[in-house]
């Protein structure tokens, strides 16, 4: 006979304002099965988990009813209490009070019924909970991280300083990511490359760390501490351990092509390397534009080449490697303005967006920093930037804001001032959110010291007029409608999700929001794992972030990968299924119902008829005990420990 | 192609012309328009200023005759487009109280089964551009045409889900297709003033200036448009903005159902040209078309 004990916990006022946490109490001990019923004020607390302690002691308890919060803050809690008084950790079960009654409900006698409902359904329960025994899986102490920007920079950095392998997959030609195409940053106006490059070499440097870069992670298989990714390193067509970055090969290409990394303000060639910092310094044939991979004549790269480097036959390489841990650092793309047909729909050749702005007055950009009109080329004298373009716009846009458009717009201002003091700038904002250290005082600098103007106000429409752009808007704070003829309008394009965002997430088995961003594990407390565990994020995959804020993520996240190396082995848990092969016919609802893929098909055989058949069957290293198989399968072969058919049946009865 | 005709009171009154130019084009185009029998105010100005209910229950009245003539509605006025279309909305949301209201002031359960489309949409969507294309029989190839949309008509998006609502273009396609040039032009939906037309004539003046001297500016030749108030706002000012601002516009401002008239061959009488304030003579002899009568 069972011998159950029930706690309720009174959390403050949380459910004793409510519920009348006495009668649940006295009601309890009634229950059958129930040998001691109690309520304390906070069963979480030390002396609360004393109280369970000393009834299990005193009063021979073998399996605990605890009726409290949700199980998902503190079931760990009371598992711990009760194993360390000899228990089976899975002889408990939380009868949630709180979220599920207190919190919802304002009727005391009501509310005070569904208590001790939730009570017997939960002793129903435990009543038939069996020990359930944890078993050890292996840990591969290597961390992948997807995306080689800042954010995969800094997270394999923290990895490789740690002693522990990582392996940096980047899409682009050169890891660097959008770092690289900044100018300077804010607030303290370093140049971006400056603080990027000594980490790129630092990264290539480290033994510790492999890069591929021109490579994609196709899929993920496994799980926390098994992962196993197969990667697409796609061909170069140039060797790289004979080619030495001279660049002469893309000194001669003749083929010219705009530049991705100048956002198609400047060239580059069909052989190329991005940007002249570029980790590794070895180009890529760009196949869709080379001529000889387009015509089959042309090959003057290869005789450029002295080292014999250019491999025209090279082909796409297939590597598959096993990792514990996975860092997801795709980073972000910029809202495609072109919905705007009040800015001219991407018609304009003028109106730009802050990522090209950075290119056009960065040193090594297509103007070589020289602010110049993408139209004619000449000199802007005026410039008028508009925030909150696809972002804070729920019409056309994202409602969330981007969260550092400000900032950037405010560094554009003041670097515009900077190269042409005599020139004007004007800045349309909505409200100007510079939170962070030293931002405040940034934006004032930009307007005060830099004389940047602020227009409080939404720019309605933006037309060309005799080699001009005329923008229109309002100040809201003059009340006046305002006209500003410009050489050059930037748009704050807002940060969004990648396009492949969606794919990237299925791939990992990890959620993402209505904006295609990935979903933390905990908005608050666990904002840089996802819920499947060993799967990290940093950087702006998550959401809009500076670098500042990327850095960290990224530093948290290599932590938390780092704190799954630090263990051996990871205890699994033993709520999985098992199917009993004797009721399987096979149908294979469950390996259809199963999103882990954690159901294979086995011959096994029938000792009724003495033959061998197929029947299904669970890889419990994969399985996450989500029950999906259980209600597919009509014949209920599949069964999830500690959450048996027996105990869900008797738990509906108890109702 | 048959539809219920709501003209309002525009068409009946100052936009004669409008309705003249729209039955005569429909006719000539196998558009069968049948007016609502026994039509009323469609609820906007006086009646959506005071009372939310009236401007509901007055649309719905008018609709849900057209419901029971088994047809979809067709307007050429922007603000009766704008009400029906809203009383559709309204009474489609099913908004309990609003809805029973509307229900028992008007005495029947319509529910939004008569759709509503202005008649651009009509002509440039279910008849289509290839079919109107193909029965031009005049020459526009010398004609600028700058088209104005107002606000009503593309706003709010949400209720009219009408074209771009800061770049429509349907009416610049019909103009192209017409065989006339649709000018570029960042004015195309910008306000006219004809609400204020009374209380703040001045603000009016600068609103309608900015409007002729950016279509002049194109280099248009007229102005094209599918609201009465815009065109009566846009025809009857010139002369005062050209006395205030030492201008000398003088662009005519046509219907596009008078510009698709005059394409299709339809005699000028027809199209009620003769109606218009700045007179389109002089314009229509240089582009080689036939005099108005």
């Amino acid at each position: 006979m069972a011998r159950i004990g029930v706690f309720i916990c009174h959390c403050g006022k949380n459910i004793a304002s409510t519920v009348d946490v006495e009668r649940v109490a006295a009601q309890a001990a009634e229950l059958p099965g129930v040998a001691f019923a109690a309520d304390y004020r906070y069963m979480c607390s030390d002396p609360g988990q004393r109280l369970i302690a000393e009834a299990i002691e005193e009063h021979n308890l073998d399996r605990v009813v605890v009726a409290a919060c949700s199980p998902s803050l503190h079931e760990p809690t009371f598992r711990g209490c009760i194993e360390d008084e000899g228990l089976n950790p899975y002889m408990l079960e939380i009868a949630n009070i709180r979220e599920q009654c207190s919190w919802v409900h304002d009727d005391r006698e009501e509310a005070t019924e569904k208590a001790l409902e939730l009570v017997n359904i939960a002793r129903a329960k435990v009543a038939r909970s069996h020990p359930l025994l944890r078993s050890t899986i292996p840990i591969t102490k290597r961390a992948l991280v997807i995306g080689g920007g800042i954010s995969g920079i800094q997270a394999a950095i923290d990895v490789g300083l740690a002693g522990y392998e990582a392996v940096i997959v980047e899409r682009e030609p050169s890891i660097g990511g959008r770092m690289a195409q900044f100018d300077k940053t804010f607030p303290t106006l370093d140049c971006a490359a400056c603080i990027l490059t000594p980490k790129m070499v630092t990264v290539a440097r480290d033994k510790n760390i492999k890069i591929y870069t021109y490579a994609e992670v196709e899929e993920v298989t496994g799980y926390v501490g098994n992962y196993t990714a197969r990667i697409r390193v796609r061909a170069r067509s140039v060797d790289p351990d004979k080619c030495t970055g001279c660049g002469s090969c893309w000194q001669k290409c003749p083929k010219k092509v705009d530049s991705e990394f100048d956002q198609h303000l400047g060239d580059r060639t069909a052989i190329y390397i991005p940007f002249p910092q570029a980790v590794p310094r070895v180009p890529v044939i760009d196949r869709d534009n080379c001529i000889y991979f387009q015509r089959g004549k042309c090959r003057l790269c290869e005789r450029a080449c002295d080292v014999g480097a250019i491999d025209y036959e090279q082909e796409d390489q297939i590597i598959e490697e096993q990792f514990g841990a996975i860092i997801v650092a795709t980073g972000f793309t910029l809202f495609d303005h072109s919905v705007y047909g009040e800015y001219g729909g991407g018609q304009y050749a003028d109106v730009v967006t802050g990522l090209q702005f950075e290119r056009l007055v960065n040193s090594c950009g297509p103007t070589e920093g020289k602010i110049l009109r993408p139209s004619d080329g000449k000199p802007v004298k005026t410039v008028v930037f508009v925030q909150c373009v696809g972002s804070r716009d729920r019409e056309k846009g994202m409602e969330y804001c981007s969260r550092l458009c400000c900032m950037y717009t405010a560094k554009h201002g003041l670097l515009f001032k900077e190269h042409n003091p005599d020139g004007e700038a004007y800045v349309f904002y909505i409200d100007i959110r510079a939170a962070g250290k030293n931002y405040e005082e940034f934006v004032r600098r930009a307007q005060e010291e830099f004389g940047v103007h602020y227009l409080r106000g939404r720019v309605s429409r933006i037309y060309e007029e005799n080699g001009h752009l005329v923008v229109r808007g309002a100040d809201t704070l003059a009340g006046m409608q305002v006209e500003i003829k410009a050489d050059l309008v930037v748009l704050a394009t807002g940060l969004i999700a990648r396009d492949d965002a969606v794919e990237v997430a299925r791939m990992l088995g990890i959620p993402y929001d209505q904006n295609r961003l990935f979903t933390e594990g905990h908005p608050k407390l666990a904002p840089v794992e996802t819920v499947t565990s060993g799967v990290f994020l940093t950087g702006a995959c998550q959401a809009p972030k500076d670098i500042p804020d990327t850095v960290a993520t990224a530093s948290a996240a290599s932590a938390k990968a780092l704190g799954l190396f630090s263990h051996d082995c990871l205890e699994s848990e033993p709520m999985v299924a098992q199917i009993d092969p004797a009721l399987c016919s096979d149908c294979r609802a469950c390996v259809e119902s199963c999103p882990f893929g954690a159901i294979e098909e086995i011959e096994w055989r029938d000792m009724m008829t003495r033959q061998m058949r197929t029947v299904a069957h669970v890889i419990e290293s994969l399985c996450h005990g989500c029950g999906n198989c259980t209600v597919a399968c009509r014949a209920g072969a599949p069964n999830l420990s500690g959450f048996s058919h027996e105990q869900v049946f008797a738990q509906v009865e108890a109702v | 192609m048959r539809y219920a005709y709501y003209p309002g009171c525009s068409l009946h009154s100052t936009a004669r012309d409008y309705d003249l130019s729209a039955r005569a084009v429909c006719r000539v185009l196998g558009i069968e328009l049948e007016e609502i029998p026994g039509w009323v105010c469609c609820g906007a100005s006086s009646a959506h200023m005071t009372s939310e209910l009236l401007s509901i229950a007055l649309p719905v009245h008018n609709l849900n005759i057209a419901k029971e003539m088994g047809l979809d509605t067709v307007a050429c006025c922007a603000e009766c487009y704008s009400r029906l279309k809203i009383a559709n909305r309204e009474m489609r949301a099913r908004k309990n109280g609003r809805v029973a209201e509307v229900d028992e002031v008007v005495g029947n359960t319509y529910r939004g089964e008569s759709e509503v489309k202005h008649l651009l949409e009509v002509i440039a969507g279910d008849y289509g551009l290839d079919a109107l294309r193909e029965r031009v029989v005049e020459d526009l190839s010398d004609l600028r045409v700058a088209a104005y949309y107002g606000c009503l008509l593309v706003r709010p998006p949400e209720v009219t889900g009408f074209d771009d609502p800061d770049q429509p273009m349907v009416m610049d396609h019909i103009v192209t297709a017409l065989g006339a040039k649709a000018v570029e032009w960042p004015y195309k939906t910008e306000c006219c003033g004809s609400s204020l037309s009374l209380t703040r004539t001045d603000i009016v003046l600068k609103l309608c200036h900015d409007i002729y001297q950016k279509a002049a500016d194109q280099g248009a030749d007229c102005l094209l448009v599918a609201c009465p108030l815009c065109q009566a706002n846009l025809d009857m000012r010139q002369p005062q903005v050209n006395r205030q601002y030492g201008t000398r516009f003088e662009l005519p401002v046509l219907y596009f159902t008078q510009l698709i008239g005059l394409a299709l061959g339809i005699p000028s009488a027809d199209l009620g040209l003769s109606k218009l304030m700045v007179s389109p003579q002089q314009l229509l002899a240089r582009t080689g078309l036939r005099q108005p009568a």
